[in-house]
């Protein structure tokens, strides 16, 4: 099935796009669209284990299944700044 | 409840204006600027982009919450996105209520609450280099899943 997957901040400029559409197996978890999304980056980076991931525009943890059509977005850790 | 995303320079002096209200007694502003150093290094300006669609939602969100945690009357926040120079707003907050402790502390929530959940990132350009700034981790209610898998 496919996927819309958006890139943000960081993991723009490390996947080299703002988007993709992705194909994953049914039934796939976030953890899984994550993994595929790594593997086809040749750069290394800790963002990885850092960002969260929306779906849909809600916050989904790793374990979340996908559907068709999803729009997953990866966000790196936000501006933040000392309170 | 006044919660946009704006291109262009952000209207405080209106938001303000058009904020108060014969029920309240205080009106807290927290105005973020931008800053011309980061760690030692001379800012010039900075970028800022957000997931525009799920960044509105969250301040919505956020506003409802500060309404109904702290008891304040409104909120109002306005982010900037694109290129911002030094000293200018790149945030705005607004809590209005009718005592004052209830105003400071739905400001300072709200503020701290948005700069860990509402995905707005910055790019800080230098004089010899730029870099996506670094945010702190998510709260664990975001990233609530194993991630273990992310090895």
């Amino acid at each position: 099935m496919l996927v819309r997957v958006l890139f943000f901040g960081v993991l723009k400029d490390l996947v080299g796009a703002e988007q993709q559409v992705l194909e994953v197996e049914h039934e796939a978890s976030v953890g899984d669209l994550l993994d595929v999304c790594r593997d086809q980056t040749s750069k290394q980076s800790e963002v990885w284990t850092r960002l969260a991931v929306a779906v849909n525009r809600e916050y989904a943890s790793r374990s979340k299944v996908l559907a068709e059509g999803d729009e997953v977005a990866l966000l790196p850790p936000v501006s933040g700044g000392r309170p | 409840m006044n919660v946009a995303i704006v291109e262009d320079v952000i209207a405080t002096e209106a938001i303000l204006a058009e904020i108060k209200s014969g029920e309240d007694g205080a009106v807290c502003v927290f105005d973020g600027i931008v800053r011309n150093h980061t760690r030692g290094r001379k800012t010039l300006y900075l970028d800022y982009e957000a997931y525009r669609e799920m960044a509105l939602d969250q301040m919505r969100g956020l506003a409802q919450d500060a309404a109904a945690r702290f008891g304040v009357r409104e909120v109002a926040i306005v982010h900037r996105l694109g290129r911002l120079l030094i000293g200018e707003t790149s945030v705005l907050i607004v809590v209005a209520s009718a005592h004052r402790g209830a105003a400071f502390d739905a400001c300072r929530w709200v503020i701290d609450t948005l700069k860990k959940t509402v995905p707005i990132w910055k790019k800080e350009q230098f004089e010899d280099g730029a870099v996506w700034a670094d945010g702190e981790p998510f709260p664990e209610e975001v990233v609530s899943g194993p991630a273990e898998r992310m090895g």
